[in-house]
């Protein structure tokens, strides 16, 4: 273990996304706006660089322990940092022409995008309760701003009102649980210290104490991943952002908060288990179910897919539930949730790319709307229908391996609660199956609007946003095997 | 290293829809040419296989192993038995039928249709074949999208609602399945101190009663659905009706076989406790099916929904056969999954003919037929006697050989069974009678021609095939007879059952009790 105290080569990806961030900022003072154009590839060419660091510190496979361990370089980081960074470089392909076209602040707009993920790296790494907060309020404010940037759409300000007011009522009630906890363990900050203290104190008024803040922490993260009853907000947000924007929350902010719940569920509280499982085990099947059942009533297609990643996250949370006999944590159950998270990431992304695509031409994003897209766009209309059969977990396609990993690593843990979950979440993709299916009989089996039949002409950067994803969404389900190993290098157990 | 036949033969099909991919859709000819020089050239690949097979063996030939996912276990195991090579053979049989059907029908997006079926078929002879258990679902989920846009796509007029009335049983199905193939993977960890899916290692598993129980009703929900098994039938009738001619062809002949196949090959061999304490259950779903089935058969006056609702009668047969546990049941469960593929295919055939001439397939709007159509009417009366199951077809020796084996379990049940024969000649003669016989009272029937050269080359093959099984059952029984006898010497083994033996008569004459005669085992009626 390296033991210095500033590593610059664990710290270059976080560096270069700064330094490439605040260029960003100053470049675009002194470009004209013949000159904007460049700004994406500016933001593009830091992402690059900053994913070389990342390979380098992977290949070297130690793990780098800074701070004094408040800030850590493992597997775990190194891959949530890779799923990060391979994010934002497809959403900035999303959105290079959304954005030229809607005439926004083009350069503010790529610097808060950047910085939010400077806040994801972070967050991959935070090892201890401050970094962790500083971290995901990275994540946060930029994207709240984010969301409302369409200022004159009453819906965009509505989305980035509420996003804000319940992003920071959240983080407010996981700060309260985390000073609690800080006053009840004497001081400790870092996770190892956290959980140590927790297995040595049995149990007493001090353990009541932190069961609390426990629960009051983890509320403030199932605000941050949207799972029902903290998703209140997610529609509303999902619905009224820029579309790219949209894209990003539901996958790169959404992995950030699980990153949280990974690692303090599984570093600082995984003594405690009997106190979080059965929350997240609510949680899961409450988000799972109510995610899929709303899903089904709706007309819009963004408010779908908002509901149907509620419910995603639903299956995320599935394998935190599982209890072992043993009440043990697993490396199993913790790899199929980042492979899911890897996977559920390439094929929601995927998904929204194509929206974008059709919603240049359409200019709507009802499901209506939608009808007869293979007449005219046939190729968008079959990859569409790609994305959501892997949403629906249905070959060929990787989706299918996030559903059956979820489900093995349920059913490994035994038992009969277990059993129950694995069921719901069975029932589950049967109910999501439907209304993904609904998206895809209107494509194909619906007659296309009289008007207009012209083919759709897609920008070079989105068609090859929506080719990588399928094409990754693809490979992986040729060749699960990547993505169950760098589940299992992320493991944290 | 042997030659990968059975990869060929499972993944041919997918190459031959790659390349269907790269030719231009207006290209219709090559299309055509394509898609049928594939599954032609599979059939042949079928009658390698054939010879190939060594008669005599119950273990698992042509064996191929290698790794897939090492991460998790899971293997690509592949492989047949007496039990799978007929239906893998029956599907080589009926693809190249059901395209060759569909050529002149199919105008409309032929290309993305040819691309389906041909998905559609490295599917199923992939399920048909696979060992390991993950394998098998991952094929028997990857049937689901084509089948899903074959109805949707090119069906009637309630199709989407039929497709996607399917698409949901079936999903609900492989949940189930999904759930019990990961508890054995994991049972196995726990036992042996490695995960795996294979099949054959599964097979030793040490298996309580109770937890046999729960895994049995999960894999035999999910078959159940697919056969389907009384009450999980209604997405049937909906989805035959609607789907094109040839995707009636594939469902019926091929696909429904795969739940049956699945009792054979995993419920029962894994479960055998589970088997002798649920047979009882599954038998008597079967005569529900049997009778109801035909009932419904008896009311419909579409008929193409008629020959429908015939599925659930006579695959209650099947399940019956099967699940009666006896030699001669399972013997003729086999057969007559063989039979009711290629006559109910054969129906489906001649219906769509009919339906393609007169758009409609309300049997009232017929009558009289035979005078205008004589071939098509001989071709319909033949195919109408296999499906009943006279004798000379082979579903009168795939009935007679179920009807005895459930016999030998409980007469009663076989009594009632039986009826589901009578109602089969009620329904379908009835049907017949009213569509080909009479005179013509129709106006728009009048214009009727005959069908040609293609449509009786299409057809004929069938029905060479129901006579062929009718006079010469001994060259499929005696294929299937050693693969059967496993099964059953394991559920004997495992299972504490005994098999009902077949009482000899002179014995019995001698000896009133009859309780030691040990000659009959595993005699043919």
């Amino acid at each position: 273990m390296g033991t210095a105290v500033f590593d610059l080569h664990a710290l270059a990806p976080e560096l270069i996304l700064t330094g490439v961030a605040i260029l960003i900022l100053v470049y675009d003072l002194f470009i004209g706006d013949e000159r904007k154009w460049t700004l994406p590839i500016v933001a593009a060419g830091g992402i690059l660089a900053a994913g070389i660091p990342l390979v380098t510190l992977g290949l070297s496979d130690t793990t780098r322990s800074l701070f004094g361990g408040a800030y850590v370089v493992d597997g775990f980081a190194l891959v949530l940092k890779g799923i990060f960074l391979g994010a934002s470089f497809v959403v900035l392909l999303m959105s290079a022409q959304y954005v030229e076209e809607g005439d926004y602040h083009r350069g503010e707009f790529y610097f808060l995008l950047l910085s939010a993920v400077l806040g994801m790296l972070v967050i991959s790494s935070a090892r201890d309760m401050i970094s962790l907060f500083v971290a995901i309020e990275l994540v946060s404010s930029p994207t709240y701003l984010l969301a409302g940037w369409r200022k004159r759409d009453l819906k965009s300000n509505e989305a980035a009102l509420k996003y804000f007011l319940l992003g920071v009522v959240s983080i407010a009630i996981s700060l309260y649980g985390m000073s609690i906890l800080f006053g009840v363990t004497g001081g400790a900050l870092k996770f190892t210290e956290i959980a140590s203290w927790m297995s040595a104190v049995p149990s007493g008024s001090a353990m009541g104490v932190a069961a609390m803040s426990i629960v009051l922490i983890l509320v403030g993260f199932a605000f941050k991943i949207a799972a029902v009853p903290f998703h209140l907000w997610a529609p509303d947000t999902y619905e009224g952002a820029p579309l790219p924007v949209t894209a990003f929350l539901s996958v790169a902010s959404k992995t950030a908060g699980f990153v949280g719940l990974f690692t303090l569920v599984y570093l600082a509280f995984p003594a405690q288990s009997q106190v979080w499982r059965p929350v997240i085990f609510g949680l899961a099947i409450a988000t799972m179910t109510v995610g899929n059942l709303i899903a089904i009533k709706q007309t819009n297609l963004v408010r779908m897919l908002a509901y149907s990643s509620i419910a995603q996250a639903g299956y995320v949370l599935v394998p935190f539930a599982a209890t072992t006999r043993e009440g043990s944590l697993t490396a199993e159950t913790f790899a199929s949730s980042v492979t899911y998270l890897l996977i559920y990431t390439v094929m929601n992304l995927g998904a929204f790319a194509v929206i974008i695509a059709v919603a240049r031409r359409t200019r709507s994003v009802e499901i209506t709307s939608w009808s007869g897209l293979s007449k005219y766009a046939p190729g968008l209309a079959v990859l569409m229908t790609f994305f959501l059969l892997s949403l629906a977990g249905i070959p060929p396609t990787a989706g299918m391996w996030a559903k059956i990993f979820v489900f093995r690593s349920v059913i490994s843990a035994g038992g009969l609660a277990n059993g129950a979950l694995a069921a719901v979440m069975g029932i589950n993709s049967v109910i999501a199956a439907f209304y993904y299916l609904a998206v895809v009989k209107k494509m194909f089996f619906d007659p296309a609007p009289e008007e207009d039949l012209e083919a759709i002409p897609v920008p070079a950067s989105l068609a090859g946003a929506i080719g990588i994803m399928a094409g990754i969404t693809f490979v992986l389900f040729v060749i699960p095997d990547v993505a169950v190993r760098l589940g299992y290098g992320a493991s944290l157990v | 290293m042997e030659f990968p036949l059975l990869s060929l033969i499972i993944w041919l099909p997918l190459v031959g829809a790659l390349t269907v991919a790269l030719i231009p859709k207006d290209n219709k000819q090559a299309i055509q040419t394509a898609a049928v020089a594939t599954t032609v050239a599979g059939l042949g690949l079928g009658v390698w296989l054939f010879t190939g097979f060594k008669q005599g063996e119950a273990a698992m030939q042509m064996v191929e192993a290698y790794e897939w996912i090492p991460a998790i276990g899971a293997r690509y195991i592949v492989g047949i038995d007496g039990i799978s090579l007929f239906m893998v053979l029956l599907t080589l049989f009926m693809f190249p039928i059901a395209i060759l059907a569909s050529l002149g029908q199919i105008q409309d997006r032929l290309k993305a249709y040819a691309i389906f079926m041909l998905i559609l078929e490295s599917a199923i002879l992939g399920a048909f074949c696979a060992l390991d258990l993950l394998l098998f679902f991952f094929f028997w989920e990857a049937m689901l999208v084509p089948m899903y846009f074959l109805i949707a796509g090119w069906g009637g007029k309630r199709r989407v609602y039929a497709a996607i009335k399917f698409f949901l049983y079936t999903m609900l199905g492989s949940a189930f399945l999904l759930v019990a193939i990961f508890l054995l993977a994991w049972m196995h960890q726990k036992q042996t101190g490695s995960i795996s899916f294979d099949l054959h290692s599964l097979l030793d598993l040490e298996i309580a009663r109770s937890t046999q129980l729960w895994l049995f009703i999960a894999f035999s929900v999910s078959f159940a659905i697919k056969v389907p098994v009384f009450p999980l039938h209604t997405w049937l009738p909906d989805a035959h009706t609607e789907a094109p001619t040839a995707g009636s062809v594939v469902l019926a002949a091929v696909l429904l076989k795969l739940g049956t196949y699945g009792f054979l090959r995993y419920s029962i061999p894994l479960f055998p406790k589970a088997t002798v304490e649920l047979a009882g259950v599954l038998v008597v779903l079967g005569v529900i099916g049997i009778v109801y089935g035909a009932i419904l058969c008896l009311k419909q006056s579409d008929i193409k929904r008629l020959v429908a609702y015939s599925s659930v009668s006579h695959l209650g047969f099947v399940v019956l056969g099967i699940f009666a546990l006896t030699f001669q049941g399972i013997q003729g469960g086999l057969l007559q999954m063989l039979n009711h593929g290629v006559a109910t295919g054969a129906l489906f055939l001649l219906v769509g003919m009919i339906y393609e001439r007169r758009h409609t397939r309300e049997i009232d709007e017929f009558g009289g037929l035979a005078s205008k159509m004589p071939v098509f009417a001989g071709l319909f009366l033949v195919t109408v006697f296999a499906s009943i199951g006279l004798p000379g077809m082979g579903g009168f020796i795939g009935e007679l050989l179920i009807l005895a084996g459930t016999f030998l379990r409980n007469p009663w049940i076989a009594a009632a069974a039986a009826t589901g024969v009578i109602l089969a000649a009620v329904y379908l003669l009835w049907a017949y009678q009213r569509v080909f016989t009479g005179k013509i009272d129709n106006e728009e029937n009048e214009r009727l021609s005959d069908i040609g050269a293609k449509e009786i080359l299409v057809v004929v093959p069938l029905v060479v095939l129901m006579l062929f099984v009718g006079f010469f059952p001994r060259y499929f029984l005696d294929r299937t007879e050693p693969s059967v006898r496993q099964v059953l010497t394991r559920v004997e083994e495992k299972g504490h059952y005994r098999e009902p033996e077949i009482p000899d008569p002179v014995a019995a004459a001698e000896k009133p009790a009859g309780g030691d005669s040990h000659g009959g085992h595993g005699a043919m009626p």
